[in-house]
Formats: structure tokens, sequence, C-alpha cells
């Protein structure tokens, strides 16, 4: 086994373990992605097998009701979330990045603490707040005398209302991918279109926007995909789209069949989107190749300029979190969790310890991934991945109980072998346990991971890779003194993303938990669905207030590794 | 000599560690004490808490719970299989746990306490499953707007005279899925789904949020009568925000079909698992949600009905007064539950 270390040792000692390393390597890395992706794999193709049953199928009297509804309604979903979600998330992004403003060091991180706010609490938030008989409209009708037909009034329970809600939550995704885009691009480009005669604006629109794209299209992808699968906050919301008809014909009328005829179709779609924006940028590749000493230098701004920076950057962070926040916090001074005491630590510290877990697993799979997606983007390894990661896009509830299929089916398997091998039962091993919990987070947000590792692979030109070779690293040893240092901060945002990912997840922690094992997220929701929304509120601002730490630790982070790059050449390979 | 010792011994050692490995796997399914049963439960309210208590002191026996939907905890012991640790199953309304027994979850088992304290109409007939409390479908219309009179069953809300005042939450809820079932099972499907088109087309609004939020648009003049389950109600009356007590004050009460089959109930049931390591305690624990004492605390806790008859109801329970209810079987609505979803679809109730 060649390591890295060895050739600090014994820099002479190259070829010989080269081979080796070429040989060996490449496989061994394509086959543990191949399981992995194989294994995310596994709960979708559960659920989708039942396409292959022959009993039941409600589709035709879907397609005679309900479909063309929530057709329109899923695409018009995706258009306003997919429009918002980039047009905040770039733009703020770019602002911060580019531009410097009373503010704007500040604004840089308040800017992600929406991602902290899970979708359908800021929806019971805002229901609470902006409908008919909430304290707003109420507070109108007082004042002026108004009766129901009086007034219009705009209503948040519809498909803008509730794709405002998942703008907000969920602009944070393109923000962060875009901003370090932004960041880690050249001054040196910027600043040639500058003297070419461009002014900072065509600069955003014809270099800084264009290189930024792969990583704003992963944003906007995972925010589309998120709304896509969102269940709680449409259902609230009274919004038919394809995942309410899913719940619908599966847990209302039994229809398993038709309930998978609907998944596949939603998968076709993501694929569909996935793939067209792949194509209109196939012919693009995106590597800056001028050295990063020169940082973009951030324009000063002033005046009413200064004044349009800081709003425009303000109002998403008062939109999607002060203001629910505020809410919540009337919310719980007015009633309250009952179980404020160690019960709600206790279900504090079993969160906090999945949402730990899950973020090293799905960080540490995505880096895998990530590395062979970087290595050969076009093998079937690669494919099973980018397939895999579409799974994002079904609903939560579907892939939880599909991670059951597989996991119920191995102990069963397991116990058989066991029982007539040795006489003795295992009983379950895997369901109920853990390490299900762990798989089913891994099946649900190795997308979200796998986003920020690949936009960080694609940061590093593959030439430094060959340069590292040249100097006598192995492949490992590039992953290890190369690669990882340089995706520290990727590797940071993954950890964080997944962490908060988590800490909201509800369907599969539901299904998947152990015996009396609670934690915030399912607290707030037995809370929530017994409509106790004041009680719920307490749960909602601690999952709020874990969620911040790592945000902060992240930009912490990110900001002193920022400078420290800048400071310093790129590389060091030490010697 | 202490080389082969040490040998025997790592070898000693190894063995006794497989073997409390796999010990420690097994132990859930066969070193599990009788003094345990495990839950798969659909309730979720802090108040059944006290139920669970009380049942451990009682009799020793504990009580391990996941609570999440009825659907997927179905899909649980689906997958689990053979080996599942479930005893007990319980849902909150007679779809799912007909469902559960119609996906051959459930084992039938014979309790004399229990046919004997459960009304026929609200258990299954073989004893697969048994209802522990009832809630109803009631109609809630605005104090100073709308007279009991006007509105005197599900029917009338299909009527002219409602137009625009109907308030109800969605046909994905199952207690509306329910509703839906004892309508078809009264009427037909023809004129159920005539009624459903009728009710469509008297919505205040189109459906949305929760039954309090229902409560509380009548009580703001959104709409002038809303469908809702009678604990909600019940919930709001006794809460500790003084904006529900306010809204719950401005509704009145109406128990609909008063004057025909009576009001819709529907029940949270349990049943034994059909592979319940520990069956006597599940039917112990069945037996228990069916004494005074928990019957009680059904009324008490969470402002559901009780099975039993002759069980004092808690406030506010005892102020709704007497009423008459459907005695359409659970199994039979429950059953109906698919034909009701694609019913509602077709008159476009969201």
């Amino acid at each position: 086994m060649a390591t890295a270390q060895d050739f600090r040792g014994n820099p002479k000692g190259l070829p010989a373990t080269k081979g080796r390393s070429f040989k060996v390597r490449p496989n061994a890395v394509f086959v543990a992605t191949g399981v992995l992706a194989l294994l995310v794999l596994l709960p979708i193709a559960a659920v989708l097998s039942s396409l292959f049953d022959t009993s039941g199928g409600s589709l035709g009297h879907l397609a005679a009701t309900i479909l063309p509804e929530l057709v329109l309604n899923t695409l018009g979903l995706v258009l306003m979330v997919g429009l918002g979600t980039a047009i905040v998330g770039t733009g703020t992004a770019w602002l911060v990045s580019a531009c410097r403003f009373p503010g704007s060091r500040f604004l840089q991180w308040m800017l992600l603490l929406p991602l902290a706010m899970p979708a359908y609490i800021i929806g019971y938030a805002y229901t609470d707040f902006l409908v008919f008989a909430g304290p707003l409209q109420t507070g109108l009708r007082d004042i002026f005398g108004w009766t129901r037909n009086d007034y219009w009034f705009p209503d948040i329970h519809s498909l803008w209302g509730v794709s405002l809600m998942l703008v907000l939550v969920l602009y944070p995704y393109v923000f962060f991918l875009a901003r370090t885009a932004f960041q880690e691009q050249s001054r040196g480009l910027l600043d040639v279109a500058r003297t070419l005669g461009r002014s900072p604006w065509n600069v955003f629109g014809t270099v800084a926007l264009p290189m930024a794209r792969p990583a704003i299209a992963a944003g906007v992808a995972l925010a589309l995909m998120e709304a896509i699968a969102d269940f709680g906050t449409v259902q609230y919301f009274g919004v038919q789209t394809f995942t309410t008809a899913i719940y619908r014909t599966w847990f209302g009328m039994g229809d398993r069949v038709g309930a998978a005829q609907l998944s596949s179709a939603l998968l076709a779609f993501v694929f569909l989107l996935v793939a067209m924006e792949h194509w209109s940028r196939s012919r693009q590749a995106y590597y800056d190749t001028s050295a990063r000493a020169l940082k973009p230098q951030p324009v000063s701004l002033r005046g009413w300029k200064a004044v349009f920076a800081f709003t425009a950057c303000a109002i998403p962070i008062l939109l999607g979190f002060v203001l629910p926040v505020l809410i919540l916090l009337e919310l719980h001074f007015d009633g309250g969790d009952g179980f404020l005491g160690t019960r709600l630590m206790v279900y504090a510290g079993n969160s906090f310890l999945l949402a730990g877990g899950a973020a090293v697993v799905v960080t540490g799979c995505a880096i895998l991934t990530g590395y062979c997606l970087r290595r050969s983007s076009g093998g079937l390894s690669a494919g099973l991945v980018r397939f895999s990661t579409m799974g994002y896009a079904i609903p939560g509830t579907i892939i939880a109980v599909g991670v059951l299929i597989p996991l119920g089916a191995f102990d069963n398997w397991l116990d058989g072998l066991m029982r007539n091998w040795f006489g003795i039962s295992t009983g379950l091993v895997l369901s109920g346990s853990v390490v299900a919990l762990l798989y089913a987070y891994t099946v649900r947000f190795l997308a979200v991971a796998n986003s920020a590792i690949e936009t960080g692979f694609k940061r590093i030109p593959v030439h430094i890779d060959d340069v590292a070779r040249t100097l006598g690293r192995t492949r490992r040893g590039v992953i290890a003194m190369v690669h990882l240092p340089l995706l520290r901060r990727s590797v940071l945002m993954s950890a964080a993303i997944v962490f908060v990912d988590v800490l909201k997840e509800l369907p599969a922690t539901l299904i998947v938990r152990p015996f009396n094992f609670d934690t915030l997220a399912v607290r707030v929701y037995q809370l929530a669905s017994d409509e106790r929304l004041s009680e719920a509120a307490t749960g909602s601002l601690v999952i709020v207030a874990i969620g911040l730490v790592p945000i902060f630790l992240l930009t912490r982070f990110a900001d002193r590794q920022s400078e420290q790059i800048s400071a310093s050449p790129v590389i060091k390979i030490p010697q | 000599m202490s080389v082969v010792n040490s040998v025997l011994n790592r070898r000693h050692f190894v063995l006794a560690a497989t073997g409390s490995a796999v010990g420690m796997l097994a132990a859930p399914s066969i070193l599990r004490a009788a003094g345990e049963i495990n839950l798969y439960s659909s309730r979720h309210y802090d108040t059944d808490e006290a139920l669970y208590a009380n049942f451990t002191k009682e009799t020793g026996i504990a009580i391990n719970r996941i609570e999440a939907k009825a659907d997927q905890l179905i899909e649980r012991m689906k997958a689990e299989g053979a080996n599942s640790p479930a005893d007990v199953f319980i849902s909150v309304d007679a779809g799912r746990i007909e469902r559960a027994n119609t996906e051959n979850l459930l084992q039938p088992i014979q309790s004399d306490v229990l046919s004997s304290r459960i009304p026929a109409y609200l258990r299954h007939s073989d004893g697969s499953w048994f209802g522990f409390s009832k809630r109803a479908r009631i109609l809630v219309i605005a104090k100073d707007r709308m007279d009991p009179k006007d509105a005197p069953s599900y029917e009338a809300l299909a009527g002219e005279a409602m137009k625009g005042k109907v308030l109800i939450r969605s046909s994905s809820n199952i207690y509306n899925q329910s509703l839906m079932g004892s309508i078809i099972a009264a009427h037909g499907a023809d004129e159920a789904a005539r009624w459903a088109t009728g009710l469509v087309a008297n919505f205040a609004r189109s459906p949305k949020g929760g039954d309090r939020d229902q409560i509380k648009a009548v009580a703001a003049g959104e709409g002038d009568v809303g469908v809702v389950n009678s604990y909600y109600l019940g919930k709001m009356m006794k809460s500790g925000k003084e904006d529900q007590r306010q809204a719950a004050d401005k509704v009145t009460l109406v128990f609909p079909n008063q004057a025909d089959r009576g009001t819709h109930v529907n029940i949270s049931g349990g049943g034994v698992a059909r592979h319940a390591k520990n069956k006597d305690g599940a039917i112990k624990f069945l037996e228990y949600l069916a004494s005074d004492q928990a019957q009680e605390y059904f009324a008490a806790g969470n402002v559901e009905y009780p099975v039993v008859k002759g069980v004092p109801l808690a406030s506010p329970l005892d102020t709704f007064g007497e009423f008459k209810e459907d005695t359409l079987d659970a199994q039979k609505f429950a059953s109906l539950n698919a034909q009701g979803v694609q019913i509602m679809d077709k008159a476009g109730w969201k």
C-alpha cells in the first residue's frame, strides 16, 4: 500500500508505486462510488418497483380529474422558485462579494440565516400572521370596520404564497454556492474586462455571471428539487402538486402503483430539467487559471447605491428570518411548549447527535462521489451518482418508506440465515437503529453534499493535479495534499448544510427512528399536527437556534480561509 | 505455558465476545422480558403519557413507543415482516386501522372484556381491532350570523342557501375522507357525488389549514359554518390562549343529522400486531384502554368521547350535550375510503 507518506521519505521510489496506484486506485474509487450510488438508489428502486405490479393503477382517474391542475401547479412552483432563488441568491451573493457598503460583511453571513428555518415552520408562522383570522387582517377590519367582502387582501394560501415561502428559505442554497464562486474568481479576468471598457454591471453580466453559472445552476437545482419534494408546506397551504398527489394516491386511495407511476413521472421531469441545464453549457469549461493571489477588489459603494445594496440584502433576511422568528417568539411567549425543561434538552441532544453524525457520514460519501465525478464524468459510476442524487426531488416520506424496504429485507434474510445455521434469531439488526437513520439521511441528502463538494472540485483546475503528479504525488497524495486542503471550505459548507437539513428533516426521522427516540423536529411535528402552533413555536425556535451554530462556524471559518487564500499562493506542497 | 494460556484466553475471549455480540443483537427478540410491550402508535398527544404511565404502574409492563403517521407505521410493519417488534398498533381513524388489517398486519383476538365493553359497530367483527375513543365530525356555526336550524345536516351544507358560507379543510384529510365514506354508505355513490359537487360550490374559500383554522375563520367571519372534529373545538375552549378561547366562544356547536342517521363519528382504535412477541401484554394493554380509568382519560385529557357507556364526561365535553351518532360500522366507511377520494377529486374538492 503506497501512501502519500512514503513519497515524502523517498521521492525516488516513485515509478514503482506509481504503476500500482494507477491500476488499483481507480478501480477502488469507481467501485466504491458505484456501490454507494446503488445503495442510494435502492430505496427509490424499492418504491418504483411497484410499477410492475399488476394491481391498482388509478392514473386514469387522476388524468381525468386533478392531473392537469397539479401539473400546472408543479410547473408554476418550479418556475417561481427557480427564478426567485436564482435572482435573490445570485444578486445578494454578487453584492456582498463584489461590493463594500455599510454592513456588507455582517449581511454576508446574515444572508445564510434563513437556511436554519424549516419551510413548514415559516409557512405556519406567516399563516398565523397573514390569514383572514390573523392579527393583521383582523386589525385592518377593526380599524376600518370592514367585513369579508369589503376589501381585497392577497391570499397567502396560494401558489404564489407557497412559492414565496420556499424562495425565502431556499435561496441560501444558491447564495452560498454563488458567493463562493464569485469570491474565487480572479481579479485578473474581471480587470481585463474593465480595462476593455466594460461597466461593472456589464462585467457582472458578461464575465462573472457566466463563470459562476455552474455553481448557480447547482444551487437552483437543489432549491427546485427541495421545492418539488416539499409536502408539509404545500399541503398546509392547500396547493396541489405532484407530491400531494403521490401522497393522496398512495395513502388516500391505497394505490401504490399509481403513486409509483407519479413518482417516476416526477423523476423523469427532474431528469429532463437537469439534462437541459447540462446540455446548455456542455461546450463550456470553467477553469480560471490565473493566480488567485489577486483576489477581486470589492467596489466601495456610497450614497444611494449603498442604500440600495443594503436594502436588497436586508429584505431576504428580514422576511426569511427576522420576521418569522419574531412571530415564533410571540407565539412562544403566548403559549410555549409544556416540556420546556429537561425533555426538550433530550430532544435537542438527539437532534444534535443525528445531525452531527449525518454531517460527517454524508460529507464523507460526497467527497468520494465528487472525486469520482472529477476523475471521470462519463463512466458508469458517475452516471449512477448523477442519477442517484436526483432522488432528492422525491418526497421525503416516499424515500423513507423506500429505506425501510431494503433494510427489512436484509434483516429478515440475515435472521433466516442465522436461524438455519446456528438456530438463533437475530431479529432486526438494522431496522429501527441509528444506522438506519444515517442511511436514510445519506439517501436523502447526498445530493446537497455532492453539490457543495463537486462545485469545490470544479474550482480546482485539472492541471494542478497534473503538476502535483509530476512533482511525484500519487493519486492518493493528490487527494490528501492538494484536493482536501483546497476543498476545506466546500467540505465545511457541505457538513454545515447537511447538519442543518437533518436538523429540520422530518419524515425519515419520524418513521425510521428507534423506540422512544424523539427529536426536536418530531416534537414540533407532533404539536403542529395537533394544531398547537404556539406550543410548537418553542421547539421551532430551538431548531433555528441550533441550526445557527454551524452557519456561524462556517462563516467564521470561510472568512478566515478566504483571507488566507488571498495572502498566500494557492497550493503548498510540502517537501 | 503462558503462551498457550494467552492463546487460549484470546480464543475464549473471542468466543465470549462473539457470543455476547450475537446475544446483544438478538436481545430484542429473544430476551425481551414479558414486562414490556412495543407500541406503534399514531396518537401523539402529551396527555396520553399519563395513560401509559398508569398502565405500567398497574401491571408492571413497560411501554416502548414509536409514534408516526399510521400510513408510515403500516409500511414499517410491512417492511419488518415476521421480525417486527410491534406488539400493538394504534391509529387515530378507522380507515387506517382497517387498512392495517387488510394488509394482514393485525391478528384477531378473543377478549370478553373488550367485546362486552365496546359496542359492536366500533370494533372489527373478528376482533382484529377495537375502537377506544370517538371523535364526532361536527358543525360549528357563527353565533351571530346563523341559526342552528339552518344547518341541520351534512346534506344541508350542499344546498343553495349555503352559497359562499362553508369552511372545510382539504379532502386529503382522513376525517373528511371518512365522512365522505359515510355519505356514500347512506346515499349511494351517485347521490354522494352530487352532494360533494354541491358542497364544493358552497365553499367560502378553497380548502386550507387545519380544523382549528376553520373554527377561527368562522369566528372571524370568513364563512358561516365549518366542519370540524369535536375535540378541536373542545381543546380550543380549554386552551391557555385567549384568542383560541375567544374564537371558540364565537361559534355554536351543531350535531348534524339528529333527525335521521345521526352525526358521523370516527374512532381511534388499536389491535394486536400479527407478529406480536408479547401477545398477552398486548391484550392486557388493549383491555386497559377500555377500562373506566383510561376511558375517562380520553375525555379529560384529549376531549375525545369514550366508547364505553356510562363513563362520566369531563369538561368541556359534558357541556356539548347528548347526541345521536351514526352507528354505521366503522369497518364499512373505512372500506369506502378510496371511492370517497375519487368522488372528492371529481367534485374538485382540493
